[in-house]
């Protein structure tokens, strides 16, 4: 593991990524990449379109395995346990994901908070645990008084704060969030920061972000990423003040990118 | 630029302007001869009497198609029980599951279905269902219309599925749902009102069939003993009753037809309807 540095100790991580392969059909996408991911931090992955950061984001809750023809190679250990061997199900309600589009179901947005409890089984009082998801989404002051109305009738902020507190409602332990604001206007993307800052306390995240402001205001660590491999990966203060690698002081100078 | 070219140009603009107009007009205006047809000689015949009584005796004048009516809803019911469930697993298969060649296979396998003359469909449920009973029968003509609906309902249901948008799938997969309890929980549910409308349409498209009918349920003067036995409906009624010689049926057929007609027109209104409101939400 010389080739990463690992900016945290064993017992206070997450997810431990170790020499991650992944292929889309013959053309391999992810090369090699291990990665320590701390648990109730927010890890930022930087690096210009098509590096692979989405497509790594999505090893992590294995929502590559949705498309076809593709191969993993390598581990993936959620507090020390390899994902590829767990539940499908399991894993997605343990490790929580947040797209790029504002994705809402076509139901209201008491079903939509609602809709990881339902299909989980779950059976106790729903009303509570809507209510605090929206409220860790920062979203229950302006939704109380309209529940039942259709989730499409929020704004996109709005509604991607939705889709975080669906994300939360089934309690994950990891939420995964591929570049949630790049559809959102600065004062939205404030508000989601805001937010994830918040939720430290309760769940690791890890952020794919084209925003190098973004990475820099709201993450603890940062990794960047460039043709399907880890580049440098540390604290965001310090790969942003003295990076180490000439590669990563190019795209974050943004003489490339 | 020359004058002249300005002229022809403009010409040309408003030649073809007329044209496509006339021919929309035309279009439209067939639609409303026929309705005006049909309530213009139809219109008198069309009285409670119509809705309620059995035909009357050759040589008495009055009486009604209540047998036909009932008998054309039986048969309906009987096309969506037996082909609905079918085109719709078969729609989702294709849009959610199918791979490539298979898919490719159904879908031409499909259209082709959806080509086959009526009549053809008609010789097929007389040699599957009514040869080996040796009698027409009400479910025999139920399979006939059932084997129309499938290919519609199919390509419908494939078509509004289509249109749900992945990000749907996978938020819905990210939350832990396997790819099926995904269909039936978000893509269905997003798609229903779309999928409804398609399944109205294949059934307002067969209600007016009458070659598969005519010797599947054959018809009936009376009320149809059960689901075995042979059955009345409104375009074997229509048909029996144009050809016969006597003006009173003549009436009688044409009334039927603005029935039969104010049921399409229905279900397409209902389907608008359900269409519209689904788009709202």
């Amino acid at each position: 593991m010389e080739k990463t540095t690992s900016p945290t100790t064993e017992q206070s991580l997450r997810l431990k990524i170790s020499n991650l392969n992944f292929f889309y059909g013959p053309k391999q996408a992810v090369f090699g990449l291990s990665l320590d991911i701390p648990i109730n931090r927010i890890t930022a992955l930087i690096g210009p379109s098509g590096c692979g950061k989405s497509t790594f984001l999505r090893t992590l809750n294995r929502m590559n395995e949705t498309i076809r023809n593709t191969r993993v190679e390598g581990a993936v250990l959620l507090d020390g346990q390899d994902i590829h061997g767990m539940d499908v199900v399991g894993l997605r309600r343990r490790v929580g994901m947040v797209f790029q589009r504002p994705n809402p179901f076509p139901k209201s947005i008491y079903e939509n908070v609602a809709y990881g409890l339902r299909i989980n089984g779950y059976k106790g009082r729903l009303d509570d645990l809507v209510e605090k998801s929206l409220r860790r989404a920062a979203l229950w002051e302006e939704v109380k008084d309209y529940l039942k109305k259709s989730a499409f009738a929020l704004s996109g902020g709005q509604q991607q704060r939705l889709c975080i507190a669906r994300a939360l409602a089934v309690d994950p332990e990891v939420l995964l969030l591929d570049e949630p604001c790049s559809a959102l206007d600065p004062v939205t993307t404030a508000k989601i920061e805001e937010l994830m800052f918040q939720l430290k306390d309760s769940c690791t995240m890890a952020i794919v972000t084209h925003n190098m402001q973004q990475a820099a205001r709201a993450s603890d660590y940062t990794a960047f990423m460039l043709d399907g491999k880890l580049i440098e990966h540390s604290e965001t203060s310090k790969l942003f003040t003295t990076p180490k690698d000439p590669r990563t002081e190019a795209y974050i100078t943004g003489r490339f990118g | 630029m020359s004058n002249a070219r300005i002229i022809w140009r403009k010409t040309v603009n408003y030649v073809m302007l007329t044209l496509t107009g006339v021919a929309a007009f035309g279009v439209v205006s067939v639609l409303f001869l026929i309705l005006g047809y049909l309530i213009w000689n139809g219109g008198t015949s069309l009285n409670l009497n119509f809705f309620t009584q059995l035909p009357k005796p050759v040589g008495e004048t009055g009486g009604g198609m209540a047998n036909a009516i009932v008998g054309s809803l039986k048969l309906l019911f009987l096309a969506a029980m037996m082909g609905l469930p079918f085109g719709l697993l078969a729609g989702v298969y294709l849009a959610e599951f199918g791979g490539k060649t298979f898919s490719f296979v159904v879908r031409y396998t499909t259209d082709l279905l959806n080509g086959v003359p009526s009549i053809v469909i008609g010789i097929f449920a007389y040699s599957l269902v009514v040869l080996p009973v040796k009698h027409f029968s009400t479910l025999a003509g139920g399979v006939a219309l059932a084997i129309m609906v499938i290919p519609i309902t199919v390509r419908s249901t494939e078509e509004f599925l289509r249109a749900v948008p992945g990000s749907m799938r996978e938020a819905a997969m990210a939350l832990g749902a396997s790819q099926w309890k995904t269909i039936v929980t978000v893509v269905l549910p997003a798609a229903s009102g779309g999928i409804l409308t398609g399944m109205l349409l294949a059934l307002a498209r067969v209600a007016g069939e009458t070659a598969p009918l005519l010797f599947t349920a054959f018809s009936n003067r009376y009320w149809s003993q059960g689901w075995g036995q042979p059955i009345a409906s409104l375009p074997v009624m229509i048909y029996t009753y144009a050809i016969a010689p006597y003006d009173d049926w003549h009436r009688q057929a044409w009334a039927a037809g603005l029935v039969l007609l104010g049921l399409v027109l229905v279900s397409n209104l209902g389907a608008r309807f359900i269409l519209a409101r689904t788009k709202a939400i």
